[in-house]
């Protein structure tokens, strides 16, 4: 009995251990994230520990100037479209995967998902030789063809593992109801992928944003706003970049949340679903 | 407006079945996944307003030939007719066909309304039409009060009777069941077995019902289709199937039963220690005896055709109304017995059973 007690509480050396060392890593993870939010509202520019002088002043220049709102307008017409392209690109992909048999799919699978592992230089480098050749002038054009072609891999595998936990049934039911393939497919299949759909947008959107390496070699005249960030930053840190980098995390975090929530009402319906059942089958059904 | 379902049909359906006109006809049908076999030369015509229940163990082919009526499976030969028109060139969607899947595939983003209504609002049809059909629909299946309900929320059993309630609106010719009861519990499936051959009673459509389970599709079929290793063993009523088994796979199939090795000569069937005349062919025979049809046998002489033997009881088991008796003859011949229950039975015993109760059976043959 004592045994048990003692090993059931935190109180035993390994226990403390482990916490001690989750403790460390959750401030590896985050405590440069902490700073960085904290500087953006010091008076005294980044250096300096203690932080002084609270203030809003870097907020107020970055409303002010022009350049970075111009980036951050860029950063998310290419997100938009590249979120657009991928997704227009990779649920047909997704799609063959799941359900079309035919030569050389093994390989068509490694070879959608490569992008994934594939280093953005390599990405970057290789379509901006590609649209030399073709002749292409560098704009935020090629950008948004640079991100939505490495991240086709993305749409691809969340739809796909959406595709996997598919009732197959569902869509039996429907041609046997009378609605022929196209309509099973926007009736019944897209409604059920609609989670991994949004999951697969929300992920290119935010991957788009920071990208920077196949962005680099892509750029044209137009900034995007880790391009310009990474420029501005070559002159000189200042609590500015600390300004926007808050705003893009907070824009993240709400981002998450909003995910997270929309996947708990899908997923939990199902589970509460799922008790109601064994409760109430003895009971509702001697009508 | 009219009734969404057409009225009750005659009830007599079961023993005239076989005089309607065939619904559905299904001619040398063989599937094949890669080299192996899952049905080979199934023919089957299936009449108006019949309840067919094609019975046999899992991997017998059962729904597999399910599969290929609706439509999701391409049989690798054969043809489907129903009447004038040949079925098996149509997609699922255009076969007046409506199945009740296992899983039940209820839409889970749609609410039970919304399931039930599916198969009317893709074919387009007025949305009061649709309000009207789907209301009587779920009052059929007693399910109006859960009509805006998502799937998830409601029971097994109510979400069985939704996918019942959401195939019959489209009013099929023929209606498909792959093995809906067999999630639901004992006592639950019982009732949805007298439930559900009522309501087939009612609407008057014809019934393909798959089950494994014997006692069920003896229940409440007109006729059993029992299939064996991708073969139809026999097709034939109830009563029929369980008094005149064709072959001694059907015999121990359906019921419990004697299955007795011998050999006919000269009129007289010789099966261990036992002898009696019986107007069969010569040369080696199969007999099942069913275990209700062999008794106790009384002091004094037996009447004729009566085959008397001694035995030794080995097992006794208690089913309730009745007891399995096990018993032991000369020449090791082992004897199942039905009795009813009630008193000790002595460890010699003495039993008979009318000659013509032995009834032959082919020997089935192997298949793999």
């Amino acid at each position: 009995m004592e045994l048990l007690v003692n090993s059931s509480t935190s109180n035993t050396p390994c226990s403390r251990w482990l916490l001690v060392h989750a403790l460390a890593v959750f401030s590896f993870l985050y405590l440069p994230i902490a700073v960085l939010i904290l500087y953006s509202f010091n008076g005294q520019g980044v250096g300096g520990f203690p932080p002084h002088h609270l203030t809003f002043d870097w907020y107020r220049i970055l409303f002010a100037d022009g350049p970075i709102w111009d980036s951050v307008l860029n950063s998310v017409q290419v997100a938009f479209a590249a979120m657009a392209i991928s997704l227009m690109l990779g649920i047909p992909a997704a799609l063959a995967l799941d359900r079309a048999q035919f030569p050389g799919k093994a390989l068509f699978r490694r070879l959608v998902l490569l992008p994934l592992i594939l280093p953005g230089i390599i990405t970057g480098l290789s379509l901006l030789m590609l649209f030399n050749v073709m002749g292409t002038k560098l704009s935020l054009m090629t950008i948004m063809l640079g991100h939505g072609t490495a991240l086709i891999s993305v749409a691809t595998t969340e739809v796909f593992a959406g595709l996997q936990k598919l009732d197959r049934a569902q869509e039996e039911a429907s041609l046997d109801l009378g609605a022929n393939y196209w309509q099973t497919f926007w009736r019944i299949t897209v409604p059920n992928l609609k989670l991994p759909i949004i999951g697969a947008a929300l992920l290119i959107f935010t991957l788009s944003m920071d990208e920077i390496a196949v962005s680099f070699f892509l750029i044209g005249r137009d900034n995007t706003l880790p391009l310009e960030i990474w420029g501005r930053l070559r002159r000189g840190i200042t609590p500015e970049i600390n300004a926007v980098s808050t705003i893009i995390f907070v824009f993240s975090l709400v981002t998450i949340v909003i995910w997270y929530r929309l996947r708990v009402r899908a997923e939990g319906g199902v589970d509460i679903g799922g008790e109601l059942v064994e409760d109430s089958s003895t009971s509702t059904l001697s009508s | 407006m009219a009734s969404p379902i057409p009225p009750t049909i005659a009830v007599s359906a079961s023993a005239q079945s076989a005089a309607k006109p065939a619904l559905l006809s299904i001619q040398h049908v063989a599937k094949s996944f890669g080299r192996n076999a899952v049905l080979r030369n199934v023919s089957l015509e299936i009449a108006e307003g019949e309840f067919l229940t094609i019975l046999g163990e899992s991997g017998s082919g059962k729904t597999t030939l399910l599969r290929i009526v609706a439509g999701f499976e391409t049989a690798t030969s054969g043809e489907l007719w129903m009447g004038p028109e040949r079925l098996d060139h149509q997609p699922p969607y255009r076969r007046r066909v409506n199945t009740v899947f296992q899983s039940y595939a209820l839409f889970p983003h749609l609410t039970v309304e919304e399931n039930v209504g599916y198969g009317l609002r893709v074919a387009k049809r007025p949305a009061a039409e649709i309000a009207q059909r789907v209301a009587e629909a779920l009052d059929k299946v007693k399910m109006t009060a859960h009509a805006k309900a998502k799937p998830s929320k409601i029971s097994g059993g109510q979400q069985q009777r939704v996918a019942l309630a959401r195939a019959l609106v489209n009013r099929p010719r023929l209606l498909l069941l792959d093995e809906p009861l067999s999630a639901l519990d004992a006592n639950l499936r019982r009732q949805m077995q007298v439930e559900l051959k009522s309501l087939q009673r009612e609407v008057g459509i014809a019934f393909v019902f798959v089950t494994h389970d014997q006692e069920e599709a003896m229940v409440m079929s007109d006729r059993i289709a029992l299939l064996r290793s991708g073969e139809l063993e026999q097709v034939a009523t109830p009563r029929e199937i369980y008094s005149r088994p064709a072959t001694a796979y059907v015999a121990q199939f359906i019921g419990h039963t004697n299955l007795l090795k011998g050999e006919v000569q000269g009129g007289i069937v010789r099966c261990a220690a036992l002898a009696w005349p019986a107007p069969l062919p010569e040369g080696p025979v199969l007999l099942s005896l069913r275990p209700e049809h062999v008794r106790l046998a009384g002091p004094g002489a037996s009447g004729t055709g009566v085959v008397r033997i001694r035995g030794r009881v080995m097992h006794q088991a208690f089913h309730g109304a009745t007891e399995l008796i096990r018993v032991e003859c000369a020449d090791r011949l082992l004897l199942v017995v039905r009795t009813a229950s009630g008193g000790v039975v002595q460890s010699e015993v003495e039993l008979e059973f009318s000659a013509a109760d032995a009834v032959q059976v082919r020997e089935s043959p192997e298949r793999i």
